[in-house]
Order: C-alpha cells, then sequence, then structure tokens
C-alpha cells in the first residue's frame, strides 16, 4: 500500500504524519526538535530516507539538522549556511535563518539548495552536512547590497525561497525573494536574470527594479517544467516559459475575496490546475481569511477562472493566516492538498479540495507543510 | 577553567558545566566547538559576533569583547539572555 508522508514545520518544533493512500487514517510522529524554530522539513525524493530541517532557537544560530533515517535519528550539519568571515573593517552578513530547502536535481544525489534571511543562496553538494554560497548570486555585483538585511522587508526579515530546479536539466534554477523578484539561472546558478515582466508592484514604486518586487510564492508545474505559477504580494500570476511575460490570473478572482496570499500549489500531474489560499490584502495588510471565512480557490484552466473550496472548512469566525511554505499537494489520484495555520491547525483533503477536514489542532504556528512519497 | 553551559547547549556537552581552556573568549569557544562540534556556531555568527541574545560573564562580570584574555583560575559563564519570553 502506498504510503504518504507529511512534514510540519513550526515555530515550535516539527511533527511527521504518516498514512496509506487513502488519507484518512493519519499517525502522528512528534514533536521533534520541541521548542526549536523550525522553518521548513523536506524529505529528499531522490532516496526517500533522508530529511533536512532548518532550526534555530530564539537564541542560539542557525542550523541544518539532517536524518538518514526518516527522523528516527538526527544529526547536526557540519558546516550550516554562513557568509564568509569578511575583511577587516569591513561589515560582514551573517545568516539570521535558513527559511527554504529544496533537493537537487534527480542526476546530481546529494545536491540540495538554502534560501536564508537575509536573502542568500546556499549549495551543499554532501547530502547537506556542508553548505557553501553560491558565489554567482551572493557576490553578484548586480545583486549584491540589494538583498536587504535580517530587519528589511517582511516582519521576520526579506527571504528568498521557491528553489526551484527544471527536472528537465540541473543548470536552470529559479528562486524568489520577497524583496524582490523572480530570477533565472541556466547555467548551475553562476549567473542571473531577472524575470519580473508583467509583475505589479505595491502603488508608488518602480515596476522596472526587481528589488521592489514581492513574489510570496513561485511553483513550477512537474507535468510541465515551462510553465510556473506565482502568487505575489500584488497578486496571482502564470507564465509559460520560452515567454518572459507575467500575467495576472489572479483578476478572474471573485473581487470580494481578492487574490493575495502567501502559498500557491500545483497539480502533480494537469499544468492547468492549481490552488491558492486567499488572505486579506486590503489597507493595513492583515493576511487574514478574508471576512474569516477560510477558503481554497482552484482553477481548472490554468487561472480563466477560480472555483472557492470550503467545504469542511469553518463557515465564519476563523481569522486564519496561511504562510507561504504551509500548503502543498501530494501526489496520489485523486491529490490531496494540506494547509497549516498560524494557529496551529493543520487541515487536509483528500479529494483535491472539494472537502476538508482537520487534522491536527492546538500545534504551534505552522511555518511550513510538505509532502513525501514514502513507498 | 570551569565552563557554565546554558541548558540551550547542554545537547552538545551533555553537563551543566565543562572545564576547557583558552587564552581567550575566543580560543575558549574554539575549544569548546573542537570538543562538541558546532556549539560554537549556535553561539557565535560567522563574522565572529556573539550572538544577540548570548551572553557571556567572566568571574560574574559581563564580557562583550571575546578577544578578553582569560587565566587558568577564570570562571566563565555562558548564558542565554532573558529577552523576553
Amino acid at each position: 500500500m502506498r504510503e504518504v508522508g507529511l512534514l510540519v514545520a513550526t515555530r515550535k518544533g516539527a511533527w511527521i504524519y504518516r498514512s496509506d493512500a487513502a488519507r484518512q487514517e493519519w499517525h502522528a510522529d512528534g514533536p521533534h526538535f520541541l521548542g526549536h524554530i523550525i522553518h521548513h522539513l523536506v524529505l529528499d525524493p531522490r532516496d526517500r530516507r533522508t530529511l533536512l530541517a532548518a532550526a534555530k532557537t530564539g537564541h542560539l544560530g542557525p542550523t541544518i539538522f539532517r536524518s538518514t533515517d526518516f527522523g528516527k535519528s538526527w544529526s547536526e550539519a557540519l558546516r550550516p549556511p554562513a557568509f564568509p568571515k569578511a575583511a577587516e573593517g569591513q561589515a560582514g552578513r551573517t545568516v539570521d535563518h535558513t527559511f527554504w530547502l529544496t533537493p537537487g536535481h534527480s542526476s546530481e544525489p546529494g545536491v540540495w539548495y538554502a534560501g536564508t534571511s537575509p536573502q542568500a543562496l546556499f549549495r551543499s553538494e554532501d547530502g547537506g552536512a556542508t553548505w557553501e554560497g553560491v558565489t554567482g548570486f551572493n557576490d553578484n555585483p548586480a545583486y549584491v547590497g540589494k538583498l536587504g538585511g535580517t530587519q528589511d522587508g517582511t516582519p521576520d526579515g526579506p527571504k528568498l525561497h521557491s528553489l526551484l530546479v527544471d527536472p528537465r536539466d540541473a543548470g536552470h534554477l529559479y528562486l524568489g525573494m520577497s524583496g524582490g523578484g523572480v530570477h533565472e539561472s541556466t547555467d548551475g546558478g553562476e549567473n542571473w536574470a531577472p524575470l519580473i515582466d508583467g509583475m505589479e508592484v505595491v502603488a508608488g514604486f518602480d515596476a522596472g527594479q526587481w528589488a521592489f518586487h514581492d513574489p510570496h510564492c513561485v511553483a513550477l508545474c512537474p507535468s510541465n517544467p515551462d510553465r510556473l505559477y506565482q502568487q505575489n504580494h500584488c497578486g496571482i500570476y502564470r507564465i509559460d516559459r520560452p515567454s518572459d511575460q507575467w500575467r495576472r490570473i489572479g483578476r478572474a478572482m471573485p473581487a470580494e475575496v481578492g487574490d493575495i496570499g502567501f502559498p500557491i500549489v500545483v497539480h502533480p500531474r494537469d499544468d492547468r490546475t492549481a490552488w491558492v489560499f486567499p488572505m486579506d490584502g486590503t489597507d493595513v495588510w492583515p493576511r487574514t481569511s478574508p471576512g474569516g471565512k477560510p477558503a481554497a480557490y482552484v482553477t481548472r484552466d490554468a487561472g480563466d477562472s477560480w472555483q472557492r473550496q470550503d467545504t469542511g472548512l469553518p463557515p465564519q469566525d476563523a481569522w486564519w493566516t496561511v504562510y507561504r511554505q504551509a500548503m502543498a499537494s501530494d501526489t496520489c489520484d485523486p491529490v490531496g492538498l494540506y494547509v497549516g495555520t498560524s494557529s496551529g491547525g493543520l487541515w487536509t483533503s483528500a479529494d483535491e479540495g472539494e472537502h476538508w477536514s482537520v487534522l491536527a489542532e492546538h500545534l504551534p504556528p505552522i511555518y511550513a507543510v510538505e509532502t513525501a512519497n514514502l513507498d | 577553567m570551569k565552563v557554565l553551559i546554558p541548558s540551550a547547549l547542554q545537547s552538545y556537552t551533555g553537563a551543566a558545566q565543562v572545564e576547557a581552556a583558552g587564552d581567550s573568549l575566543f580560543e575558549l569557544i574554539g575549544a569548546l566547538d573542537a570538543r562538541f562540534p558546532g556549539i560554537r556556531f549556535r553561539m557565535v555568527d560567522e563574522q565572529d559576533r556573539l550572538r544577540r541574545h548570548m551572553r557571556c560573564f567572566v568571574n560574574g562580570a559581563q564580557v562583550h569583547d571575546l578577544g578578553r584574555p582569560l587565566a587558568a583560575d577564570d570562571e566563565v559563564a555562558i548564558i542565554q539572555a532573558l529577552s523576553g519570553g
């Protein structure tokens, strides 16, 4: 029987849930790292045993914990992501936390990428044991100086996120930055170029400057790696490469809901299907479910139209916040969806969002939810 | 010398107090890292600055300069700041 894993990273530790393909009964394993801030917990799909967890605590510096037995035992990275020591008299950068982890291409076992705050890109070639900065990005004259510090941008610091590897080409990479923009490399990270045309920015800023863009989450369609979806501070977008123009498909969302949110999730086999979980983006940017009525929205036609999916979710008085890493899909048929809230609720749908049920309540604030094929 | 280890770092040392040597706090922390790999980066960042919510005391007095010389009979306490919560 096929087994599905659900990897939940929270403000106070991590949990691992397992279920068979029916996804009706889940078995919890946790907490792991109780009290640690876990920004991301990811399984290596190439061996289906190696887990990496991006961790820090309120007092201690950032690190990466590794498990090669799916969480039975953990060890710490020998050299976590860190900037080089600055020359005497120069201000050096320091990693506040690792925010995002992405396994590398299937042809490169052991390769992982990490995105940090302040925004920087790191790479490991030994399964996450040691990490080096990607100098083509971190020290690129076009980028360095515009990447922000720990207190710029997002309340918890600007994030380098959405590290995407083209499944057809190990050297073709995308990344997103909360401050800002989407960027692409076609040579394994040695050179990068902004990919921001068509994306809007907050009124008063120049959309021609990448630093003013705020993609919240970018997803690449496994069934069509030329198609990417994006949930941005300023709407929902789609791009079909080789075009370099993003198109705001969120304009088809209901006006009273809007097209602001953090996560975006794509269907594993259908590049016309994607899900978002809208957040209130009015005036002071509350970033809570619009009207206190949580709902996913799905498009089945690549963004031409959107349908509300709220059956089983609280009908009212639920002021959820769902962070950019806290929504995920599995690869089952029908596709399972998973949503974690900042108020510690973990919700699942085993039928592509048509019906939702609660898997766990009262967890710490959920930062990230990832799925894992365990068969 | 005696080094007091805060609870958050005892997963590295396995003890609340360890014996270690060093002519300065830098050297002492380096010696701790050699014995307990990884402990240094949790309290000192890559620019050699003590992390924002960590504190070092030598013989009861707070020390901000990690280059401060140490004597063999000094007592060092590494603590987590009471930064709220």
